[in-house]
């Protein structure tokens, strides 16, 4: 704004000059458009690559076909790690929504003895390097001579999980107003009630969050479920192992298209949340 | 009565499963670290000795793929921080109404899996790629030059796959700050620099750390970009625990890594959360 009135006042001064007085003034905007064009050019080379008319092996650009999203599962395998890690991502996410939604509570709502080593065991999973809890929760497995599958995986991804919940929705209650409990309590509600009535409802969209992070973190995980999951293959292990001999076409369609529906989510999510303001 | 046992029945299930798949494991790890291999037995068969020199072999074996993680995880921090203090700094000051969006930017390349965008990266790069090229007929780089299987590649990659981790915690500190502090650093006659290096630095400081913790942690044990973008030259500390695990079936070296790795993350980690002087991690 300030800067169209300062061009039109000042009319004489040489182009260079002014440009300089420009880049000046914008050079943290010029900088935040050089980091996201840094974010999103491989996010746009997936993309591009997605209509690759490229047959086996997708390296080198041959040509434009929609036949890659016309028929998403054509390579094999694709739609089966791309089932697989729906499936693990949603029970994982149920469970360890559950499971941190309940620790953020007791955490955020109470005092008790214990509270800060409760603290310390929710932030110790995520200070531990991932292939550290991988390697680790296999070496388990394998003492108890279970065979590393479709569950192991399951039960470490809600490991993980749960401490990522535990701080999304603990940061959410305590950014509660408890005014409006106590509101609701001078009314003759009674506990249950508050809670159903006032308390988990302003607590809900920090929870709704933090399943779509675990979901997140679940589906897109690698080191963890490469060590957990034998021979069961999720979508980045069927990526990685791919990736030797030219992971197909239809993996980016499926990336692409996995990109455009959680934008969708989100963009969604801000608008409802928009209409509920007013 | 009821009303003291709440927290512990609310927090029994979730840390009765932490326990088993967390600690358990974990005391597990230690025990494996210690044990040889059985006299006579097949590959993978170990007893419990309690040799304790198997970590020194672990690591005397292993230090320069120690060395390199650590290097190579500080440097991505370092650059996933001046990218991204910048980013976060316009996000919370200078983007108006578009704030929201540009968040949602932020996190959106996540959603591609960072799988797929690690081989891109290896593809840009690659030979095949318009970016080697490029810069070869500009005379940047000589004919013989690659950017993939280099180290280059592989600290680019990690600090590509771990800025949102950075950017996200900068953010949130920044955006707290009151812009109300900075103009009063202004109507005292401190510049532009002074202002930055003594009043938003220090507010911001505790999502420079959240940030460089998160960036730092992960990188330091990754092993995929090594894996996708480096070479045998550029090997870390994570791709040595992987192929102990599943190429030579050597449990107790790969787990007396892990455990010095887990152990060297945690002391520095400490160090330096003394050192910057936070208590509102936890």
């Amino acid at each position: 704004m300030s800067k169209k009135t300062v061009d039109a006042t000042i009319p004489t001064i040489p182009l260079t000059a002014r440009f300089q007085r420009w880049f000046g003034r914008n050079l943290i905007r010029v900088y935040m458009v050089l980091a996201f064009t840094y974010l999103f050019i491989p996010v746009a080379y997936t993309f591009a690559f997605s209509f690759n008319d490229s047959g086996k092996s997708n390296l080198i650009w041959k040509g434009f076909t929609l036949d890659n999203w016309k028929n998403p599962c054509g390579a094999p395998e694709v739609c089966t790690a791309l089932a697989n890690s729906i499936k693990i991502g949603l029970l994982a996410t149920i469970f360890s929504t559950i499971l941190g939604t309940m620790i953020a509570f007791a955490i955020g709502r109470h005092k008790f003895k214990g509270r800060s080593t409760s603290n310390l065991l929710i932030f110790l999973p995520m200070a531990t390097p991932e292939i550290v809890l991988g390697a680790s929760l296999l070496s388990l497995f394998l003492v108890f001579k279970i065979n590393p599958g479709f569950w192991p995986t399951v039960i470490a991804h809600v490991m993980f999980c749960i401490s990522f919940v535990v701080v999304t929705v603990k940061a959410r209650i305590a950014s509660l107003d408890p005014r409006l409990e106590q509101a609701a309590m001078d009314l003759y509600a009674n506990e249950f009630q508050t809670f159903r009535r006032v308390t988990l409802p302003l607590v809900a969209p920090g929870i709704a969050g933090a399943a779509l992070l675990a979901f997140s973190l679940s589906f897109d995980d690698f080191i963890i479920t490469n060590f957990n999951s034998g021979t069961v293959t999720t979508f980045p292990k069927f990526v990685y192992t791919a990736a030797a001999r030219g992971i197909p076409a239809q993996a980016n369609v499926i990336g692409s298209g996995m990109f455009f529906l959680a934008l969708a989510i989100v963009i969604a999510g801000q608008f409802v949340n928009r209409r509920k303001a007013r | 009565m009821g009303k003291i046992r709440t927290p512990y029945l609310l927090l029994l299930p979730g840390f009765l499963f932490l326990f088993t798949f967390f600690i358990l494991p974990i005391v597990n790890l230690a025990q494996t670290s210690t044990q040889t291999p059985i006299a006579g037995g097949d590959t993978g068969q170990y007893e419990q000795t309690l040799r304790f020199a198997n970590y020194l072999d672990a690591f005397l074996e292993n230090r320069e793929q120690f060395g390199r993680s650590f290097l190579y995880a500080l440097i991505a921090t370092v650059l996933a921080l001046m990218i991204s203090y910048p980013l976060a700094y316009a996000i919370a000051f200078k983007s108006g109404k578009y704030k929201n969006f540009l968040l949602v930017l932020v996190v959106a390349p996540f959603f591609t899996s960072f799988l797929l965008r690690t081989v891109a990266w290896k593809q840009i790069l690659g030979e095949e790629g318009f970016v080697v090229p490029t810069l070869r007929t500009i005379g940047i780089i000589s004919e013989s030059t690659t950017l993939t299987s280099t180290a280059f590649a592989v600290v680019m990659g990690m600090t590509y796959n771990f800025l949102p981790f950075m950017t996200l915690p900068l953010y949130a500190s920044i955006d707290r700050i009151d812009p109300r502090t900075l103009e009063a650093s202004g109507d005292l006659y401190a510049n532009a620099f002074t202002t930055f290096r003594k009043v938003t630095l220090p507010l911001s400081m505790p999502g420079v750390v959240a940030g460089t913790l998160l960036t730092f942690i992960p990188a330091a044990g990754d092993y995929v970009n090594a894996a996708i973008l480096g070479s045998p030259n550029t090997k870390m500390i994570g791709n040595v625990i992987e192929s102990r695990y599943f190429k030579i079936v050597d449990y107790p070296t790969a787990a007396a890594l892990s455990f010095t790795l887990m152990a060297a993350i945690l002391i520095l980690v400490t160090l330096y959360i003394r050192k910057a002087g936070t208590e509102e991690l936890v």
